[in-house]
């Protein structure tokens, strides 16, 4: 019980958190095709990058716009791992030198490169889907944050790193596939991973972790270790002199992030079948970004929502009107970060006073077409409001 | 590199040297954009590089309507289609502030995303207005060829011309800065803005006045751009990063850091270009500058004011 309570500080926290298992787990599955299911599969893998931007720039105010590197390396490890398993000498028989991926022997290359070789191994690959992630941010944090570089200029280094990284993605393809990437993923330890059954598996599977990942969240939010991250967003000398090392909480909370992403990363090769440096770079970082601050900074829900909500809008939207889909995603975004800065988590929490008012003026209503009997329940649901609206 | 002998390094470097001072001339005049109006509020203008595709739209606008009423000043416009790239750029910039950018000072992160929301907007109404093709500005004669001083080595004189406008930008920079009485204020305000409100000085208008002021530079380094490259809706992107590294590396809020960097960035990367092929130039230059921030955060000539 006290676990619990950890999690979910008030029963609505409970509520809006079953609310959600429901939507994601049991509604999207029933509702949706698998074609469809596999797009919110693939959104929900951005979640997880999500998950680490509430940590990290909404609890600790640090942002950056470079998490497409680590749900990049993420998935590029994933992505080494399936097509060196699909690149078995039998089926690349017809290259020049069988049994290397498939770009490689386009680009002249003769010998698995060094770096390649570890990942045969599925518990190497597996390990270092979020081991890699988490070592990079760790090193890269430790040098910004002991130094006390935060704010603008970490946004700044972290977006030139993105930038970094896709460019050498890009630039090498004989290692790494270029441009174009690594496609052609098929099996994962000898299961087909393109057919609707195991569609269906890793869905559930990218849902199952990826709401384990959001309790972790929730669960470091409110502990103390959470209201310490608070505290240094918001008074850090004080934190300091209070004798916190808060170099190392934020690099702690910068590697989970990263590690978070790392994972949301191997989930959407999984799902998706092949990865690119087009994920990587700096727009997709910033997209990423984008998501969590329309779902709500504060929220680890609204966050997974956000990204839902926004690519579900992309799709639907760039469809049809692919000229006004940037015009009204940058016009969302500057309404959001300046009218709403905590997102759609923040404007629902706030209604509960706006629900009050809406009802109230409902049972006016009520009162002049029917009165007595009806407005006896407006103002009874006036009453019962507050208690389950209050945060 | 043992197959150059050492004349031929001479020469490459030379060469590459000249042909990075074209792409040092666009960095520093983005940078400088950049330094005054981080430097002044400590707002990152994600934006700026699409100030920059407006000023390069500008002289497009300019050349083709030129061509079009009065091909006689065909050899002239350029000038003049660069002082009105900066009045455009100012003027928009200025309307941006006044709408968006004053009301998140205190909040300098969600500029930096707000400002990249506009960066979309912007992108996308230059797709819509002038096509997602990349244009170019009928360039005056005058800026084309070469001179060659001696033997296998041609000096571009688009290249002399776009250094010779950083330059001079950078002059008029900081005279504006260090002797007019606008300045003056600005100066006081970075270093204490409530102290200079309470002398009377009116910080809203100097930060307008910052910001066009900025995203005006800006427009003359698209002006700039237009000479060494084709114009497209994304192109300012392209040097977004690049400039920020520039702002940042020389230490921010520092005209003389933004020089030195712009020079250092430029040139590594023009002449490793040569040596690795592809992007791998530029890689290697973004490593090494994010390696040295990372040890020296605070950049090549940090300023001397405590950030508050």
């Amino acid at each position: 019980m006290i676990f619990f309570r950890t999690l979910f500080k008030t029963k609505g926290e409970a509520i809006s958190f079953a609310v959600f298992v429901a939507l994601i787990a049991i509604i999207l599955p029933l509702a949706l095709p698998i074609f469809r299911l596999n797009l919110v599969g693939k959104y929900l893998s951005y979640g997880f990058v999500a998950i680490g931007l509430v940590l990290l720039w909404g609890r600790c105010g640090i942002l950056s716009l470079g998490q497409g590197v680590f749900f990049g390396l993420g998935g590029y490890c994933m992505a080494m791992f399936l097509k060196l398993e699909a690149s078995d000498p039998v089926s690349t028989s017809i290259q020049t030198t069988p049994g290397i991926p498939d770009f490689m022997d386009w680009n002249q290359i003769t010998q698995l490169p060094w770096f390649w070789e570890p990942f045969k191994s599925f518990t190497f690959a597996s390990c270092a889907v979020f081991l890699l992630p988490g070592l990079i941010a760790f090193i890269i944090g430790w040098a910004m944050f002991r130094r006390r570089v935060g704010g603008v200029y970490f946004a700044i280094i972290t977006q030139a790193i993105a930038l970094i990284l896709s460019l050498g993605i890009d630039g090498n393809q004989g290692f790494t596939g270029g441009r174009n990437g690594i496609t052609d993923l098929k099996t994962l330890l000898g299961w087909d991973i393109r057919t609707t059954g195991a569609q269906y598996t890793l869905y559930f599977l990218c849902v199952f972790l990826l709401l384990a990942s959001a309790l972790l969240a929730k669960y470091i939010i409110n502990t103390r270790f959470g209201r310490v991250l608070m505290a240094m967003r918001d008074r850090e000398d004080r934190v300091r002199f209070s004798g916190y090392d808060v170099a190392m909480c934020r690099t702690f909370v910068f590697a989970l992030a990263a590690m978070l992403s790392g994972l949301g990363g191997a989930l959407f090769v999984l799902q998706v079948g092949f990865m690119s440096p087009s994920l990587v770079g700096i727009i997709p970082s910033i997209e990423m970004v984008i998501f969590t601050a329309v779902g709500g900074r504060l929220s680890v829900i609204g966050a997974i929502l956000g990204c839902l909500i926004v690519n579900f809008g992309k799709t639907a939207f760039s469809e049809a009107y692919p000229d006004a889909w940037l015009y009204l995603m940058g016009g969302t975004f500057i309404a959001v970060v300046m009218f709403f800065p905590d997102g759609l988590a923040g404007i629902i929490e706030k209604s509960g006073t706006i629900k009050t008012k809406l009802v109230t003026l409902g049972a006016g209503l009520m009162k002049k077409l029917k009165p007595a009997e009806s407005a006896e329940k407006a103002s009874a649901a006036v009453a019962e409001i507050p208690k389950t609206a209050e945060p | 590199m043992e197959s150059y002998s050492w004349e031929d390094l001479q020469n490459i470097f030379l060469m590459q040297g000249f042909a990075g001072i074209s792409l040092f001339s666009v960095l520093l005049l983005m940078g400088l954009g950049l330094a005054v109006i981080f430097g002044q509020m400590g707002v990152i203008n994600m934006a700026h590089g699409e100030f920059m595709a407006l000023g390069a739209y500008t002289v497009y606008l300019c050349s083709t309507l030129t061509a079009e009423y009065a091909p006689s000043f065909g050899p002239y416009y350029f000038v003049v289609a660069i002082f009105i790239a900066f009045i455009i750029c100012a003027l928009v910039g200025a309307a941006v502030e006044w709408l968006m950018i004053r009301r998140l000072y205190h909040r300098p992160l969600d500029t930096l995303l707000a400002t990249w929301g506009l960066s979309l907007i912007m992108q996308q109404t230059f797709r819509s207005t002038f096509g997602a093709r990349e244009v170019t500005p009928t360039l005056p004669e005058w800026l084309m060829g070469s001179y060659s001083p001696k033997e296998g080595l041609d000096i571009p004189i688009n290249g002399m011309f776009v250094l010779g406008l950083a330059i001079a930008v950078s002059l008029a920079l900081l005279l504006f800065m260090y002797k007019s009485s606008f300045g003056l204020r600005l100066r006081a305000t970075v270093q204490n803005r409530k102290m200079s409100g309470a002398v009377g000085i009116n910080t809203n208008s100097v930060d307008r006045l910052a910001f066009a002021l900025g995203c005006g530079i800006a427009g003359i380094a698209g002006a700039a751009f237009t000479t060494i490259g084709s114009t497209g809706p994304d192109s300012g992107s392209r040097y977004i990063v690049d400039a920020f590294l520039v702002v940042v590396f020389g230490g921010a809020a520092s005209l003389m850091g933004s020089l030195a960097s712009a020079f250092g960035i430029a040139q590594a990367q023009s002449i490793l270009e040569f040596f690795l092929e592809g992007t791998k130039g530029k890689v290697a230059t973004l490593l090494v500058i994010v390696v040295a921030l990372m040890i020296r955060p605070q950049g090549l000539f940090p300023s001397k004011v405590r950030a508050h």
